[in-house]
């Protein structure tokens, strides 16, 4: 086929570029799987302590809607399987997702791709060498999986499909990328798109498992926690990943062929021939370029709010309905409700850093660019223009947040009709505010002393991900969970706020972003 | 005659690499200064750090009587500059990007920038991603060509424009001219230079060769000569300043320093000249001479300083 000419090559020169890239991946998400099913082996010493501990996932909706189907829980297997759950089954997504579209659309949009194409090469060959690298490192991962968990003596079928679970959310996630990369001009329209995409398929299946299942068939996700690894194995569900990531990538081809390299599916209209008044400062340059971003990202977090409050309505049920409940209230020591809620405005406290990073970054990636160098030739002081896109990151994470911390309360408050819910979870929302703050400090830190480290801003938010959901489960030391801002945010609604932390975090933001501003404005700019 | 532009050895690094070796560079007030040099010889480096983007490690510089890192904000207002690769916002128009910039600036002639969106033949209602690279390039242009900035920093801004919108460039460079203010043109077209630059400046690994005004520097080199003689013409190849020398059917051919012309041509005239043609070094063979044998050159520099072979290596 002429259309894939090059791919061989292609496929080494992406292996080159991403040498260092795809190990962090792979050595990461093996670790964390591992960590946890060997934290699983650590924690439980009997049999009865898992059944017991399986008690309390069966009767509570919010665990299985955040983690999975309580599948097998009173095995080793199956409890490992649970905790890694449908969080790392998503970070394998997003792993597909940032190594396909970093090799297609960004190329593209780069211009790279131009040259490429001029060569001797197909019109399929980038996508195809793409997807034959990500495929192959999601195969990779899940053999090392399966691997692992052998060796940490789990049975075998299980592990295998344990593995094989990891490979085929993988494997949908990079052909989606695939088609996703057809249809919008800029790179960060793909992750976008995909992110939006791959936050349904989590909700989707978390409505699914709660009530009778059928949901769960329509997310990819879902289909991988029904090929029950370590609960009666069954190897269907895997196939139809296959089927469906190779009905997408025909997709994507047929896309491909229809449109123009660089271009989208959809053409660049006209524009206003002049400037608003919006335009007159850096301000509203920085808040048109984020703006897109802003509303995407208050959208998806106000709808997962609305998500995670519709589930407290069956946690409530559930208690009232079962005496046993009882038992495990007095266990937790408070109001279960409460103590879910207080759970899920963390996770949407993490999910809103990941705009309050990317829109922080926003500073390096118009350096780099080559976009901010007319600006500071002009009589805008470099405090100035990095102030700019700090304040919508600001700001905006205030508004992301609160949007999460709405919609949760909203949907909450009407379910039991009571609209004094709305505050009090938005209150809850807000409480973790000055933390959102920290990492955008900490990523305006970076970009000021050590422009090209500014990504290790990520790192900070995928360490605190792992202290606040498997601290436990991995038994960090104080120290180390101490890192993580958000282990100092008040646990509202089950604490009463304090005001100190919230002080103290929130001076930190400050002075990292101070730092960052004063690195800047001594340092050469940089466009490599 | 006051200075806008002083560069006094200017030291840059990045690293391993000296992308500026003690640069010297001066501009006078009211002039259009060519800035000329091979790639990679470090043009866009000084014009940066004359910019306040860059950070100098040594030397000194001074725009407009000001420091460049210092006063960066200051002086900006009264500077237009346009970057060598222009990289537009993809989801903004041209025409907003040139009232940005304008008023970023701090305020832009609206009178101008209707005129040269007509001269350049710009449509300002266009994206960034949608304009050709000649357009991107008008953009930036059109931005810097509206203000009323003294001073103009142009970093290889017809890059990319057909021969019509290069004529429209030149005729409004010569209308900023008119007006006093000042601009640092840096090329590699050398048609260009020579039709706006009343002085110019030749680097090469960051170190300035040659500067004067165009006429000054002619004088420092070669004039080629093409000679029929009645009797064949004997001995020109020992006299002083001749370069190349070919003879042919009764002619000679062959370069001479022009500060050696005078007895060449009194030689020549014993042996009985029939017909003669002579022209001064163009700008394209004063600039072969010193950009080229810069594989020689080069080595010899990099030789004195202890640098590995190649400088190109890390981009
Ligand atoms: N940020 C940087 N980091 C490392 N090296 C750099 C950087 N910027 C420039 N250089 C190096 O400095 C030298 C001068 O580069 P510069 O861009 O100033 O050249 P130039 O004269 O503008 O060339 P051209 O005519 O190609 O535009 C080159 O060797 C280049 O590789
Ligand atoms: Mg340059």
């Amino acid at each position: 086929m002429k259309t894939l000419t090059g791919t061989g090559t292609l496929v080494r020169l992406i292996l080159r570029r991403d040498r260092i890239r795809i190990p962090v991946w792979l050595i990461g998400l093996v670790f964390f799987a591992l960590s946890s099913a060997s934290g699983v082996q650590g924690l439980y010493r009997s049999r009865a302590e898992l059944v017991t501990a399986a008690r309390v996932v069966e009767n509570n909706p919010a665990f299985i809607a955040m983690n999975g189907p309580a599948q097998a829980l009173d095995t080793f297997g199956g409890r490992a399987a649970w905790e890694i759950g449908a969080f790392g089954l998503s970070a394998v997504a997003l792993m597909s997702m940032f190594l396909m579209g970093r090799q297609t659309r960004s190329e593209e949009e780069s211009g790279r791709m131009e040259l490429v194409r001029a060569a001797v090469v197909g019109r399929h060959a980038p996508v195809t060498a793409a997807l034959t690298v990500v495929a192959g490192v999601n195969l990779l991962l899940g053999a090392l999986v399966a691997a692992g968990f052998i060796a940490l003596d789990f049975p075998t079928g299980g592990s295998l499909v344990m593995g094989g679970t990891f490979a085929a959310v993988g494997l949908v996630f990079a052909a989606l990328t695939a088609v996703t990369a057809q249809v919008t001009e800029h790179t960060r329209g793909v992750y976008g798109i995909t992110g939006a995409l791959l936050g349904v398929a989590y909700v989707v299946r978390a409505a699914g498992d709660i009530g009778n299942g059928s949901l769960s068939w329509l997310s990819p996700i879902g289909w991988a926690q029904a090929a029950r690894p370590f609960a009666g194995e069954r190897w269907e569900p895997l196939l139809l990943a296959v089927v469906v990531s190779a009905l997408l990538v025909y997709v994507a081809f047929a896309l491909g062929a229809r449109r123009d390299v660089g271009a989208g599916l959809v053409a660049q209209r006209p524009g206003p021939p002049v400037a608003s008044l919006g335009l007159a400062r850096p301000f509203g340059l920085a808040l048109r370029l984020q703006r897109a971003a802003l509303i995407g990202w208050t959208v998806a977090l106000f709808l997962s709010g609305l998500a995670y409050g519709s589930v407290g309505r069956d946690i409530e049920d559930l208690v009232a309905d079962s005496p046993e409940m009882g038992d495990i209230l007095t266990q937790t020591g408070g109001n279960l409700v409460d103590s879910f809620f207080a759970t899920t405005t963390l996770m949407l406290a993490l999910l809103a850093s990941g705009f309050s990073i990317q829109s922080a970054l926003r500073l390096r990636s118009e350096e780099s660019s080559g976009r901010a160098e007319p600006l500071l030739a002009t009589a805008i002081s470099r405090a100035r223009w990095a102030t700019s896109h700090l304040t919508v990151a600001m700001v905006g994470a205030a508004i992301v947040v609160a949007a999460g911390g709405l919609g949760t309360g909203i949907s909450y408050g009407i379910s039991i009709g009571e609209l004094g819910q709305v505050p009090r979870l938005l209150g809850a929302s807000l409480v973790h505010l000055p933390a959102v703050w920290v990492l955008s400090g900490l990523a305006i830190a970076l970009f000021g002393l050590s422009p090209r480290a500014a990504m290790f801003a990520w790192a900070a938010l995928g360490g605190s991900v792992v202290v606040g959901f498997f601290g436990q489960l991995f038994g960090f030391p104080d120290w180390v969970t101490e890192l993580s801002p958000f282990t100092h945010s008040p646990q509202v609604p089950v604490a009463d706020p304090t005001i100190g932390p919230l002080v103290v975090l929130s001076g930190l933001a400050a002075g990292l972003v101070a730092l960052g501003l004063w690195a800047f404005g001594r340092r050469d700019v940089a466009t490599t | 005659m006051t200075k806008s532009i002083e560069v006094n050895e200017l030291v840059k690094t990045f690293g391993p690499t000296r992308a500026l070796d003690e640069l010297d560079l001066a501009v006078a007030t009211g002039e259009v200064h060519g800035f000329l040099g091979p790639n990679g010889s470090g043009k866009s480096t000084t014009i940066r750090v004359l910019l306040g983007l860059l950070r100098a490690d040594s030397g000194r510089a001074t725009l407009l009587g000001a420091d460049p890192w210092r006063d960066a904000v200051a002086l900006h207002r009264r500077i237009a500059y346009v970057p060598g690769d222009v990289n537009l916002w993809p989801n903004l128009t041209g025409g907003e990007v040139v009232d940005l910039l304008g008023r970023l600036r701090g305020g832009l002639n609206q009178r101008r920038r209707a005129d040269l969106l007509e001269r350049f033949d710009l449509d300002p209602t266009k994206k960034g991603r949608t304009y050709s690279k000649g357009n991107r390039q008008k953009v930036a242009l059109v931005a810097a060509l509206a203000s009323d900035a003294e001073l103009l920093i142009l970093d290889e801004p017809t890059s990319g424009l057909d021969p019509l919108m290069e004529a429209v460039f030149q005729e409004c460079i010569r209308a900023v001219k008119a007006e006093g203010r000042t601009v640092l043109l840096s090329s590699h077209i050398l048609a260009e230079v020579e039709a706006l630059c009343d002085t110019v400046s030749i680097i090469r690994l960051g170190k300035t060769v040659q500067s004067g005004t165009l006429s000054e520097l002619r004088h420092l080199t070669r004039t080629t000569i093409v000679a029929e003689t009645a009797e064949p013409a004997t001995g020109l190849a020992d006299l002083q300043g001749v370069h190349d020398l070919l003879s042919e059917d009764g002619r000679v051919y062959f370069d001479v320093d022009t500060a050696n012309l005078d007895e060449t041509l009194r030689h020549l005239t014993s042996f009985g000249i029939r017909a003669l043609s002579s022209h001064p070094p163009t700008l394209e063979e004063l600039f072969l001479r010193h950009y080229g044998d810069t594989e020689d050159g080069d080595a010899e520099v990099r030789q004195s300083r202890g640098e590995p072979a190649s400088k190109e290596s890390a981009s």
